[in-house]
């Protein structure tokens, strides 16, 4: 309870910039009722950090401020804030109040002069404005017409306790040459650092030529803040300082819901598709379809009536969607239907930070519910690498936290020897699905193989498929392995039909053979048949050959005795004796 | 004839803050040296009139503005160097 008694009053210390990024930052915002010291380069953006720190007092946190300009005139001011999407017109009288205070340009000076002129007008205007915030931009303007730096101390400390004075809070501007002196207090204000209760450093520094803009607080009484710098980007809404995701940011709502890949046999590899709000990350080395792969994701959803960002930074928008087309993937009809929107790197470009910002503003404004980036390892071209590692981690982050499903693909290095291990950006930790694209070169010829390298949270295949580009879209065919080898492409279909034919030389050679066992067995019947006829026959002969023998003996038999009787010579009797 | 004419002067001051007594003091005796007879002062206190401050666009004290004859001239500081006060204001031909 004590611990809450003191946040509270913690955060009542403080006064929300409504700056995206800054209030996680310094833990809240500025500190109520002192000054703040804002030092950076021309064109760092000192002028909008003040600007937005007013218009949005006006805007959502009832607090009415001034802004007093000693360079630019208001107008001036005003115009260049129109690109803004801030309504600033709105706020004007009531809300938000500019004061010129340049130095007229005949002005002419004669002696010791201060700021009591201008307090007073300002006292005047906080009476009736009941003011809460206040800006002095380019306030170095206005001291460099003081004769010596005692002068221009005793205005800052007059100014400082007239501030005080009045609890407002209260930015300050001054610029700040990159090559001044680095000592503080060898600069002209140097003795402002110390003044102020906050005090914040904005840089604009072009690396490999692409402009970075980076924010630091560099002290903050009373209070924790981000040490390091962090990069922000101005955007249509103004600044937009990165943040990396703090640990009290609620955790995103999960989901079960399943949406398709726009491939039925990946949906089925991975058991029902991509988690709604997930991130997949689809490497491949140059031409391995990716980009056909997140298209027939793009068109799954367009045709579910699902709100689709296409962000193509390698090709343009029309080239995208005809090039999709020879696959059988038709996006043009769903970019007339106002479903998809496709957008190139005409859009989307500048630093990798800017991308983040296009992109968002580009998904938020169409209202996207999945989302598909070609390559997201672009992010990290053009001097970026260093900050690309970041802005693809919020960009996952922000994705998920909008519930977006994203698709990203990403380049892989064909000179490295593992696909798996250099996916740029570290996205392959990050992403919720990994699948990967390979050739395989094989009897002299690309194909092209798909796995599920990694899929948080689902059952997922670990075969290899092959990707089939067709007219009629993208299919997966199941790859054969002979001897260890994987066999795809022509060698699959060679395979495939010598199997089929395998099969009816069998068919036929089974069928062959039944006939002529049939008709063996035919002729064994016959013959069979012939031999039993011919043993009958001969059984019947030999029943004949006995009984002729035997009526032939006794035949013989009867002669005989009849001749000796006949005889009446010989004697008869032993051979008769013997047969009987 | 035009050397002639009241000098009108406006002179926005601070209070009784220490500058602003200066700028007091040296305008009133550039005029009486320069332009004797010929001249008006308004000394304007920026607490107390900090609306018509506004309108005039003064934002440092003291300022001076020598608003007619015209072109409107207008000169900050105390006014302590006497030369340059007048070649600002355009007053050096009339010097006797």
């Amino acid at each position: 309870m004590k611990a809450d008694r003191r946040r509270t009053a913690t955060a009542s210390r403080k006064v929300p910039t409504g700056i995206s990024g800054f209030d996680e930052i310094t833990g809240g915002g500025l500190p109520r009722g002192r000054t703040v010291l804002v030092q950076g380069g021309p064109g760092s953006g000192k002028t909008i950090f003040g600007l937005q720190f007013l218009v949005n007092g006006g805007r959502y946190f009832k607090e009415p401020g001034i802004f007093v300009a000693f360079e630019e005139t208001s107008q001036r001011i005003m115009a260049n804030a129109e690109s803004f999407n801030w309504g600033l017109q709105q706020l004007l009288r009531k809300q938000l109040l500019f004061v010129d205070a340049q130095p007229h340009p005949d002005l002419a000076q004669s002696g010791d002069f201060d700021l009591c002129g201008m307090l007073a007008g300002l006292e005047a205007q906080v009476a009736a404005q009941k003011t809460r915030r206040i800006v002095f931009d380019a306030l170095d303007m206005v001291l460099a017409l003081l004769p010596d730096i005692a002068a221009r101390r005793r205005e800052i400390y007059r100014l400082h306790a007239w501030l005080l004075d009045h609890a407002l809070t209260c930015v300050v501007t001054l610029k700040a040459a990159p090559d001044e002196p680095t000592s503080i207090t060898q600069q002209p204000y140097g003795f402002m650092q110390f003044m102020v209760d906050c005090s914040i450093i904005l840089n604009h520094s072009v690396v490999l030529g692409v402009s970075q803009r980076n924010l630091r607080v560099q002290k903050y009484r009373g209070s924790q803040f981000d040490e390091n710098e962090s990069p922000f980007v101005i955007g249509r809404s103004g600044f937009d300082v990165a943040i990396m995701r703090t640990p009290g940011r609620a955790d995103t709502q999960v989901t079960h819901e399943r949406v398709t890949s726009g491939v039925k046999r990946l949906d089925t590899m991975l058991s029902g598709g991509y988690y709604r709000g997930a991130c997949v990350l689809i490497t491949g080395f140059p031409g391995t379809a990716k980009t056909t792969l997140s298209g027939a994701f793009a068109d799954a959803a367009c045709r579910r009536g699902e709100r689709t960002l296409f962000v193509s930074f390698d090709s343009d928008s029309t080239e995208v969607i005809r090039n999709l087309s020879s696959v059988g993937i038709l996006l043009n009809r769903h970019v007339k239907s106002g479903v998809l929107r496709v957008v190139s790197s005409r859009t989307v470009h500048g630093s990798a930070e800017m991308c983040l910002v296009s992109i968002k503003e580009i998904a938020l404004a169409h209202d996207a519910r999945c989302m598909v980036i070609d390559p997201v390892s672009a992010l990290s071209q053009f001097g970026n690498e260093t900050i690309a590692y970041g802005v693809a981690e919020r960009l996952l982050d922000w994705s998920k936290a909008e519930r977006i499903t994203l698709v990203c693909t990403s380049l892989s290095n064909e000179i490295s020897e593992r696909a798996e291990d250099d996916t740029l950006l570290h996205m392959s930790a990050m992403a919720d699905t990994w699948i990967h694209l390979n050739y395989l070169v094989q009897a002299g010829e690309r194909n092209r193989g798909m796995s599920i390298i990694k899929s948080r949270g689902t059952a997922h295949s670990n075969q290899v498929r092959e990707l089939i580009l067709s007219d009629d879209g993208v299919t997966l065919a199941d790859i054969f392995t002979a001897g260890g080898e994987v066999l795809m492409g022509t060698m699959r279909w060679e395979k495939e039909s010598a199997e089929r034919v395998a099969a009816e030389v069998a068919a036929v050679a089974g069928k062959l053979k039944g006939v002529t066992l049939d008709a063996e067995q035919a002729e064994l019947g016959v013959r069979l048949k012939a031999v039993q006829t011919e043993l009958l026959a001969k059984q019947i002969e030999k029943t004949l050959l006995a009984r002729t023998t035997a009526s032939r003996k006794a035949e013989v038999l009867r002669g005989g005795v009849r001749m000796r009787e006949l005889r009446s010579g010989d004697v008869a009797a032993p051979r008769r004796k013997r047969r009987q | 004839m035009k050397s002639r004419a009241v000098v009108k002067f406006e002179l926005y001051v601070a209070a009784d803050s220490q500058n602003s007594a200066q700028a007091t003091a040296n305008l009133r005796a550039l005029c009486r040296q320069y332009l004797p007879d010929r001249h008006e002062i308004e000394i304007v206190d920026v607490f107390l009139e900090p609306k018509r401050a506004l309108a005039e666009d003064i934002r440092m004290t003291p300022t001076l503005l020598k608003v007619s004859p015209r072109p409107v001239r207008r000169i900050i500081g105390t006014l302590s160097q006497t030369q340059r006060v007048l070649d600002t204001l355009g007053l050096t031909a009339a010097t006797p």
